[in-house]
């Protein structure tokens, strides 16, 4: 048959190429403005849309969905086309695509700092922009498919399969984690509560690492590596077999995130064993990575990009192992709050997607333009930066999650707890801290100098914005399997077919998981002394949220002795039946608050607000003066409630209709027991802080925890 | 918590259809030719120059 000629679109490869290091420098930036807090609380001196609670999802999100997000589709959409012989299906689709998700990273940069918040981690961003993500992602979905559907190459390779992968299970986890109820233009509430709530938003969470930071990077190594090394992938049979066993076993992984909290028990097994499991695949495709390169490592001597890939492909297979490990319980009794996981995570974000990026964006550079590399030398100088600033990242936090791990479990003989103050552990990783954030300086100081040398480059070379190529078209055949051709060949043939079955495998992972908790009311026991949060308390919930508490304090006691010693009873799952979303938090760099009702009185809670450092000295908390001065916004608090109604939580209708009523009442009462302290009334005497919001933040801290406290004593 | 045995079951079950289908996969000779596609991907079809004597061209 004629060979065809045609274009493949490298414009829209390069606007991705640009945004990725746009938005990696703006994500890592704004990480380093966060490491920065934990040695200098004070730095940004109280300024609400700066401060850690909400410029830690920012940096989050910027790094995971802007920066790593946009190095994907640079890959996608190059390696795509060359792989498939076609252009893209549509050139508009693929534009809607690039604007519509820098669109999407904009709102995410105003809305986050501004306290716009679902408090789910990875998934903060609320509902207008949640659905946006969705159209956006089906948008390039639909893109993707009709590239396949008018390929010229019958074959597809093995990247792509992690492409389509990533498309089908990312829309199924966003839609499922985001269902909520919104209550305005940027308020909503989970749909499920408590358990549920937690478990869905982790098998959204650590699926969001499989599906969003490990699926479509290993697309980029099976295409960039061979490329850059000249090399085919060491055995193709291994990548199928990587293929398909992770993505069966990825989506069961997700309870390993909740081990020892309220959880049920054989939900936390599922999650161990699966989460085990991951490590064949994992190290399947690791081997399959750096085996690739057998035979050519004289190469990896000479060339920057190799190197880039080598240590990209060792941190792959370096957290793939932590992870299985740290899934063992007996482990993440050890390693969970502490940070061990912040460690863990960098050693995946900065080694294996950083590098394997950067890596590729040198080959493309070489590739889009036309031209050598402006300097290699620097190309070097940059994976040397980088490699020691994952170094200097990684290993203080290492050793800060083992003393904090350390301390908090240790005891005298008399059975109280050597470190009954909780600041202590803090102030001793102090040095860790400003280690890290060192190692995080070096890593950025490395990738601004990739972003120059790309710049030289580009400028050095031209860009050929549609590339001719030709391919022989394909010819038509039968649906069905042709004689003698292999089960799997035929399957690569039918692309909707086999997305189907992948969303198929993924679906029933996702869904054995889930189903059975939100249906059988016997794995959440009812306590009858826990009742839903008062109209005050609510808002003070929301203020919780809206500040990112939940980024530092968790509310899940696990049942050890060192916890419940520190902390109190052990969190049950009946507690959280009315908390949309659920704030247990995944990390300690504070204390768990689950238990704080109570146990201290009303002004402590008020000083500590305004300045930690006066209630306690070293504390590394940031300080809400805003609280302070600002109004509570009563004007949503009966759709709260209303909303809250949808979703089971039993309000009353006399709650209902006197919504504010109430709130007024409970918040004129905490006034009066902020008044009983003659300080308060020197400073504050002509306030009405009955109106501020610190009011119900503090009506909400004193009610946590304190439902089964009345149910204990009457058992008793 | 019944729940967990009919977990335990589904579990077995999809994991037992992979095991089949792969057994079954391997003995049909499907993965006989895993090598090409791995090699075919090293070579560029970029052109450096159109090629006029063609008439076809498509997107």
């Amino acid at each position: 048959m004629e060979k065809e000629q045609f274009y493949y679109d490298n414009k829209i490869v390069k606007m991705f190429f640009i945004a990725t290091i746009v938005w990696g420098i703006v994500g890592m930036t704004v990480g380093l403005m966060v490491a920065f807090l934990f040695n200098f609380p004070n730095y940004m001196e109280g300024i609400s849309w700066l401060s850690f609670g909400r410029l830690r999802p920012l940096h989050t999100n910027a790094v995971i969905f802007a920066f790593v997000g946009n190095g994907f589709f640079v890959g996608m959409y190059y390696s795509m086309q060359r792989l498939l012989k076609t252009r893209m299906f549509s050139d508009t689709l693929s534009k809607i695509h690039f604007w519509g998700w820098q669109l999407i990273i904009v709102a995410a940069a105003i809305t986050l700092p501004l306290g716009y918040t679902s408090s789910k981690e990875y998934a903060e961003l609320e509902w207008p922009i949640d659905i946006a993500i969705t159209i956006i992602w089906v948008i390039m979905g639909i893109n993707m498919i009709g590239t396949l559907i008018k390929r010229r190459q019958r074959h597809i390779y093995v990247a792509i399969w992690f492409y389509i992968a990533t498309f089908v299970t990312i829309a199924v986890l966003h839609i499922f984690n985001n269902l909520e109820i919104p209550v305005s233009a940027f308020k909503s509430y989970s749909v499920y509560a408590g358990v549920q709530d937690a478990l869905v938003q982790w098998w959204y969470g650590h699926n969001a690492v499989a599906f969003f930071l490990t699926t479509p990077m290993l697309g980029l190594m099976y295409y960039f590596v061979p490329k850059a090394a000249n090399r085919p992938v060491y055995s193709y049979r291994l990548s199928i077999i990587h293929f398909w066993t992770l993505i069966f076993i990825y989506i069961w992984a997700g309870p390993h995130h909740l081990l020892y909290t309220a959880l049920p028990e054989w939900a936390q097994n599922l999650g161990t064993v699966f989460s085990i499991m991951l490590i064949f695949p994992s190290w399947g495709g690791m081997i399959n990575g750096l085996l690739t390169l057998r035979g050519a490592w004289d190469k990896v001597r000479e060339d920057p990009i190799l190197k880039f890939f080598v240590v990209a492909i060792t941190g792959y297979g370096m957290s793939t192992f932590e992870g299985p490990m740290l899934s063992f319980k007996n482990l993440n009794a050890i390693g969970h709050y502490t940070d061990w996981i912040i460690a863990h995570v960098h050693i995946g974000t900065l080694a294996w997607n950083g590098f394997i990026i950067a890596g590729m964006l040198y080959w493309l550079a070489k590739k889009l333009w036309k031209t050598e590399l402006y300097s290699t030398k620097l190309a070097n100088i940059h994976f040397w930066v980088g490699t020691l600033g994952i170094l200097f990242y990684a290993l203080p936090l290492y050793v800060a999650g083992f003393t904090q791990a350390a301390m908090w479990k240790q005891f005298n003989p008399d059975g109280t707890l050597v470190y009954g103050n909780f600041l202590e552990t803090v102030t001793q990783v102090l040095p860790m801290y400003a280690m890290r954030s060192f190692g995080g300086t070096l890593y950025l100081t490395g990738f601004i100098i990739m972003a120059y040398n790309l710049v030289k480059t580009a400028k050095a070379g031209s860009i050929v914005k549609d590339e001719l190529a030709e391919a022989v078209p394909l010819k038509k055949i039968s649906a069905a399997r042709v004689a003698g051709e292999g089960w799997h060949s035929w399957l690569e043939r039918r692309t909707v077919l086999f997305t189907i079955l992948t969303t198929v495998a993924i679906l029933v992972g996702g869904a054995v998981e889930i189903i059975p908790l939100l249906v059988i009311d016997s794995n959440i026991p009812t306590i009858s002394s826990v009742k839903p949060y008062t109209p005050l308390e609510l808002e003070g919930r929301d203020i919780y949220i809206r500040e990112g508490c939940n980024n530092c304090h968790s509310q899940m006691i696990r049942p050890f002795r060192s916890e419940v010693e520190r902390y109190g009873e052990y969190s049950k799952a009946g507690e959280f039946v009315y908390d949309h979303p659920f704030l247990w938090g995944s990390r300690r760099t504070g204390p768990d608050v689950h238990r704080i009702g109570g146990k201290y009185n009303d002004n402590w809670h008020f000083n500590h607000m305004l300045d930690p450092r006066l209630t306690s000295p070293g504390s590394i908390m940031p300080q809400y003066p805003w609280l302070i001065k600002d109004d509570l916004d009563i004007s949503h608090t009966a759709d709260k409630l209303s909303a809250m109604v949808i979703l089971g939580v039993p309000y009353t209708q006399h709650e209902l209709d006197k919504a504010v009523y109430l709130l007024k009442n409970q918040a004129a009462e905490v006034e009066k027991n902020l008044r009983q302290d003659p300080e308060f009334v020197k400073n504050y005497g002509d306030a009405n802080m009955q109106d501020k919001e610190i009011v119900a933040l503090i009506a909400y801290l004193q009610r946590l925890g304190t439902d089964i406290k009345g149910e204990q004593t009457a058992k008793n | 918590m019944n729940i967990i045995f009919m977990l335990i079951a589904i579990s077995l079950v999809i994991a037992l259809i992979f095991f089949i289908l792969f057994v079954k996969s391997v003995k049909t000779g499907q993965f006989d030719d895993v090598y090409t596609p791995s090699v075919r991907m090293l070579f560029d079809d970029e052109l450096v120059e159109e090629d006029t004597t063609n008439k076809k061209s498509t997107n």
